[in-house]
């Protein structure tokens, strides 16, 4: 069974169709890439998947349940592990304590009064942290970690509630291209091991090639190819949209 | 029966004129530099002031009316911009809300330099004929001077609309009170802005004070009286929104003016009902934009148990004050009293305000009613005294719990105001509800049960309620909850991606600060003898606010220190000196200056970094 | 005042001071005072200048029983709680023999209440609350100046000669204004039966919308306003009814009004021909009162105000007690306090056994305008006890 499925999902904002019509689906340790030029609904594709945004129509389906318009808390409750644009963490916590608290929050221990938190799970959070290399810097306080090791940090805390899927908002935004890599690559493993889906938008084309299994592109608000990266890369109308506006790879 | 509406309607919308102009500059203020401004009270009395002065040199015509008030305004404008430059210039990094302990110590410097200069009796300015005569209407009269004003509102409206919209420094205002950061990226020079902002602002206050002289007198109330309302028309329009503010004060004005008609008694409290109905639809004001998700720039500290070295600190203070009775006077005694109440009052704010994300303005709310929970059970139902120590706190903490539904679902200033707003509610029933609390006269005879009477034995029973209470805050803080909470102030994102429900978790914290208030009321009610509506106003949730402030929001020693030191500031300089205002002021802004990040988060920062070098 | 500033500032040292044993010979005797001296300073100030001027006459005198007097202040900021922490110092560290003092009623409530639970002796004021003497009065308990109860009833008899039908109230909200407007409206209906009571205005103390106050009780056409407003309020309410006519052709009772601290702030807006109580400092000459103004003029150079006088004889009257008690034991001075008679710049006064109330009384008369300023003219002097219940109802009220 499909991790995600996703049919017909529309939203108009005063008449402008952002999102129109939109199905695709992601495959238990696929990793799905969302590509378009800027102003194609990306960012409202993926807010209507992490319900920011509740949908005019169509419908989600996570592990076959429907999720349609469900709060962000309880699309996260339901196995949806997410990674920021712009990193989000908890800034007056260390590495692990952030990573504590993604497992109390996992394991519903969050109205516990009694004994410290930092007492809870610190191995299963070390673990976690060791298995995206962020070892060394347990006892960090989040708020002075380089932006490299904010991105590992964001995706050992959406592990901690063993995501059935994850969903990765410009997952490389602001970093060096050898980090680019590695984050992707780790990110990669990460999917086999877990059988994690992973659905993300990236700009960097070298990055949505290089890893993803598929790549959807959408173009003011419609799909308007799917397929593997050598069938995208090879797609006529593709060529013409990001010829057209001018934007080719590299990111921003 | 028409006639009488239309001068009633009339009244109100001079009222709101009146309202508007103080409100207008507390507005922009707030908007471009986000300093809430308590001074801005002050600076209105000395409008007042100041324009007595010049107007009662003056021939009573209107034309040197008119100069004598632009007079006063340029006065008002130079002294904002100074105000500006010398000392809030100083403090733009530090945590939000410090602003606020620091023009609280304007406030209260002010008030004794007005009386030094002007003395302590009302000002009044004689009027000309012109500002006595009146327009009829049916056989009712309105003053001309009403008229005069209701035109002036929109005047002014309509000046800053332009000024905003016109001219490039207003663009960079209205951007800046969209986007501060922004417009420092645009290489504008933000100081300059913030100075001329502030004259501004300062101007407005200025011109409100001087054009309320003919409707009464300058006198040494003025400051504090406006102050609130002007907040709640600032909130209830939207914060940072001119036009908002001119609404809020339409909307205030003209429902107080019937308002009197209808119900007199509702003057005690009707404008922070009309403000918490608006906030409970509207949550950011009338006109205000939903304030942009942004970290919190406080919570960039890593928070920490205190290490081991500031433990044992704690626990010597905590013998020491065990041991105090034996080499303090009763005297000492009442003050060591009064600092285990406010240290475990300070401490359920801080759990709320600092972890929790949320500042009030009106923690007294729930102090006060723990405090008359304890004198009725105890009086009204002859129940023992540690019945109502047992009361006192359920009952705060269920009030807190109703009012926190609509509370928590509010945030940064709008949740402050919304807090004040129900404990002005609490208050005025409090007031109000004479044969059950006995009115502003209070309950008294409040005294402890007979074993408790010695005042050693109540010193040493509230010193050990009030430690358990605030190290039960301490643990529920690094236990699971208190982490959850903490989260969800960091990262509203973050903690709504791995599932926590933030609403419910300021809800929870909100409850159990309510509670923790309340046991610190009852105690106070017992130690004191008596309750007042006092315990639930303003001012007292503005102690709160300072202590908290002042000892730092970003650790747990900070309440506790701040407790300390600003109630035995205060209670030493009320015995020391006629000029206490001015010393605590002026002791205020100093701490602020010296210790930006409260006087315990400083000391710790200083620490660490002896520990580092 | 700045030997006793510096003995509070001893007091606030780390230590306490240890108690003193004083002989009953030649120590002075202590008197602790508390006031709202920051949080009220128009009235507070010139009852402080009053207080002083006594002291120092009743010291230069020789005192009494051969030891001086001397008064140890406190500032309250208008705040009971801080007031009853600062009894506690008084009385603890400074061994006062007995304490004094308080403006607001809730304070001197809360005052009277910590006497009662120390079993010292309180003398209130200026407090008006009438449960200070009745409800909650207690055998260490005693207060001076006229209460609100008096006020209403010093008035009530100008009052009902106005004959008219139709009344208004306006008062602030708050235990003094409730008081008087209850006692008023009994007074009044029980003199002029058919009088009829057809609205109330309750503005919030210190923020009254005076123009709204002024315009909703013109609507109601009233015969007659009772006035109980005081202050910045009282100026703000003025200004707004001459305007707009509210006191044209109608009968004005005021409670107060008359009082220097209140009137002079009115100036040439002052109305004239309403009734009130106060203070006709500029045109009293007999003796007594003429004594006083002379030597506060020669010491302070002001005029004094109705605070000065009650902070002077609040003195006098803290004197004749110890007097008559012939002790600062302060059970002795609970009951001999009762029936001393002492001096006051209006003439003799007296400690009443049945309710510790003082029978000073106040001036009424009606208001007029003299050269720009507010004053008061066809006064009489009302002595306290021809405004007091009688010993039945009183004893009714009064917890035995």
């Amino acid at each position: 069974m499909k991790t995600l499925a996703v049919t017909a999902l529309s939203r108009s904002f005063g008449g402008v169709r952002a999102v129109d019509g939109v199905s695709f689906a992601v495959a238990p340790g696929e990793m799905l890439a969302l590509i378009g030029p800027n102003g194609a609904g990306k960012s409202t594709c993926f807010n209507l998947l992490n319900g920011q945004l509740r949908p005019d129509t169509g419908t989600v389906h996570l592990g076959g349940r429907d999720i349609t318009g469900l709060s962000p808390r309880r699309i996260a409750r339901h196995g949806v592990g997410r990674t920021f644009q712009i990193t989000a963490t908890f800034a007056s916590m260390t590495a692990r304590e952030n990573v504590q608290l993604a497992l109390l929050a996992h394991h519903r221990q969050i109205w516990r009064f009694l004994r410290p938190a930092p007492q809870h799970h610190a191995r299963e959070a070390d673990a976690l942290l060791a298995q995206v290399g962020m070892a060394e810097q347990a006892d960090r306080a989040a708020a002075i970690l380089a932006y490299g090791d904010l991105k590992r940090l964001e995706l050992a805390i959406a592990l901690a509630a063993a995501p059935r899927l994850l969903l990765m908002d410009e997952p490389t935004a602001g970093m060096a291209p050898a980090e680019r890599t590695a984050l992707m690559a780790l990110t990669r493993d990460l999917a086999n091991q877990r059988q994690m889906a992973v659905l993300f938008t990236e700009h960097d084309m070298d990055v949505v090639f290089g890893i993803a299994d598929r790549i959807l592109v959408l173009d003011r608000g419609r799909l308007v190819a799917e397929g593997t990266p050598e069938t995208i890369r090879a797609n006529p109308a593709v060529r013409a949209i990001y010829l057209g506006t001018g934007a080719t790879t590299g990111g921003h | 029966m028409l006639s009488t509406l239309l001068v009633q309607l009339l009244t109100g919308l001079s009222g709101a004129s009146s309202l508007f102009l103080v409100s207008a500059g507390l507005t922009v203020i707030f908007g471009v530099t986000r300093v809430v401004n308590f001074s801005h009270g002050s600076l209105y009395m000395l409008g007042a002031y100041t324009g007595w002065s010049i107007l009662s040199r003056l021939p009573r015509e209107p034309l040197p009316f008119i100069l004598g008030v632009l007079l006063t305004v340029a006065a008002l404008a130079l002294l904002g911009a100074l105000l500006e430059r010398l000392l809030l210039r100083r403090i733009y990094a530090a945590p939000e809300l410090l602003q606020l302990l620091f023009t609280f110590g304007v406030v209260l410097v002010v008030q004794d330099a007005t009386q030094a200069i002007w003395g302590p009796n009302d000002l009044p300015l004689p009027r000309g004929r012109w500002l006595r005569s009146f327009v009829e209407i049916g056989d009712a009269r309105v003053p001309l001077y009403d008229l005069i004003l209701i035109a002036i509102g929109p005047a002014v409206l309509a000046a800053l609309w332009l000024l905003l919209t016109r001219t490039r420094w207003g663009t960079l205002i209205r951007a800046a009170t969209q986007d501060r950061e922004m417009v420092a990226a645009l290489g504008v020079d933000q100081k300059r802005l913030f100075t001329s902002v502030f004259a501004l602002g300062a101007g407005l206050a200025g011109l409100a004070g001087a054009l309320s002289l003919p409707d009464g007198s300058a006198n040494l109330q003025m400051d504090l009286s406006i102050i609130t309302d002007a907040f709640v028309v600032v909130v209830v329009g939207g914060l940072g929104s001119v036009p908002g503010a001119f609404l809020a004060s339409i909307l205030i004005g003209v429902l107080q003016a019937f308002g009197i008609v209808v119900l007199p008694q509702a003057t005690l409290v009707l404008v922070f009902v009309i403000m918490a109905a608006v906030l409970v639809v509207r949550p950011n004001g009338l006109l205000g934009r939903p304030q942009a998700i942004r970290e919190n720039p406080a919570s960039t500290t890593l928070i920490r148990p205190a290490e081991p070295a500031l433990r044992w600190l704690g626990l010597a203070a905590l013998i020491l004050a065990a041991a105090a009775p034996l080499f303090v006077g009763p005297f000492l005694l009442s003050v060591l009293t009064e600092m285990a109440v406010a240290m475990l009052f300070a401490a359920a704010l801080h759990f709320m305000m600092g972890p929790g994300g949320m500042a009030s303005f009106g923690h007294a709310a729930w102090f006060g009613l723990g405090a008359y929970a304890a004198a009725l059970a105890v009086k009204g139902l002859a129940l023992p005294m540690t019945a109502g120590l047992l009361i006192a706190p359920l009952l705060a903490g269920t009030a807190a719990a109703l009012f926190g539904w609509f509370v928590v679902r509010l945030s940064g200033v709008y949740l402050a105001m919304l807090t004040l707003a129900f404990a002005q509610i609490v208050w005025a029933v409090m007031f109000q509800a004479v044969d059950l609390t006995g009115g502003d006269n209070g309950i008294l005879g409040v005294w402890p049960a007979q074993w408790a009477t010695d005042r050693l034995v109540f010193y040493w029973l509230t010193l050990a309620l009030c430690t358990a209470a605030t190290l039960v805050l301490r643990t529920i803080l690094y236990a699971p909850f208190g982490y959850a909470l903490r989260g969800a102030r960091d990262s509203e994102l973050r903690a709504a991606a791995i599932g926590l429900d933030a609403t419910r978790l300021r809800h929870a914290a909100f409850t159990i600060a309510g509670a923790a208030a309340g046991l610190a009321g009852s105690l106070a009610a017992f130690s004191k003898g008596s309750v007042f509506p006092g315990f639930i106003a303003i001012s007292r949730s503005v102690d709160a606010l300072l202590m908290v402030l002042l000892g730092g929001v970003q650790s747990m020693a900070g309440p506790i220190v701040g407790a300390i030191a600003y109630t035995g500031l205060f209670d030493l300089l009320l015995l020391a000196t006629d000029q206490w205002r001015a010393v605590l002021g002026l002791s205020i802004i100093v701490l602020v200056l010296a210790f930006p990040q409260g006087i315990a988060g400083t000391a710790h920062r200083l620490w660490l970094r002896g520990k580092e070098a | 005042m700045s030997i006793t500033r510096r003995s509070a500032l001893a007091a606030a040292g780390l230590l306490a001071t240890p108690a003193i044993v004083r002989a009953q010979g030649n120590t002075p005797i202590r008197i602790g005072e508390i006031n709202s001296y920051t949080a009220a300073p128009a009235f507070t100030l010139p009852y402080r200048n009053g207080w002083m001027l006594a002291v120092e006459q009743v010291n230069a005198a020789g005192g009494v029983f051969g030891r001086k007097i001397e008064v140890i202040s406190r500032d309250d900021a208008g705040r009971p709680p801080d007031a009853i922490r600062l009894a506690g110092e008084l009385l603890d560290d400074q061994k006062v023999d007995l304490f004094a003092g308080s403006f607001l009623s809730n304070i001197g409530l809360a005052l009277s209440d910590v006497a009662k639970q120390r079993k010292k002796l309180f003398v209130g004021g200026e407090p008006l609350t009438d449960a200070m003497v009745w409800q909650n009065g207690h055998r260490y308990c005693y207060r001076l100046r006229p209460s609100t109860y008096m006020q209403a009833a010093m008035l009530v008899d100008d009052a009902a000669k106005l004959n008219a039908k139709r009344w208004v109230t306006v008062s602030p909200n708050y235990e003094y204004g409730q008081s008087v407007v209850k006692w008023f409206k009994l007074m009044l209906s029980q003199k002029q039966p058919g009088v009829e009571f057809v609205g109330e205005q309750w503005p919030a103390l210190g923020k009254i919308d005076a123009g709204a106050t002024a315009a909703a009780l013109a609507a109601l056409k009233p015969d007659a306003i009772l006035n109980a407003t005081f202050g910045p309020d009282l100026t703000n309410f003025v200004r707004q009814g001459n305007t707009r006519g509210l006191f044209e052709g109608r009968g004005v009772v005021s409670v107060l009004t008359g009082e220097p601290e209140y009137l002079d702030p009115l100036g040439e807006e002052t109305p004239e021909g309403w009734i009130v109580t106060g203070y006709p400092v500029d045109s009293l000459t007999d003796p007594a009162n003429k004594a006083f103004i002379d030597a506060y003029k020669a010491r302070f150079n002001e005029t004094p105000k109705m605070g000065s006088v009650v902070g002077h004889a609040l003195i006098a009257s803290i004197v004749a007690g110890i007097a008559k008690s012939g002790s600062t034991d302060t059970e002795k001075m609970a009951d001999g306090f009762a029936g001393a008679s002492f001096d006051t710049p209006f003439g003799k006064a007296a400690w009443r056994a049945q309710d510790h109330q003082a029978t000073l009384g106040t001036y009424v008369g009606k208001t007029a305008l003299k050269g720009g300023k507010g004053t008061m003219v066809n006064w009489r002097y009302v002595d306290g006890s021809a405004a007091l219940p009688s010993d039945d109802e009183v004893k009714k009220m009064r917890p035995a």
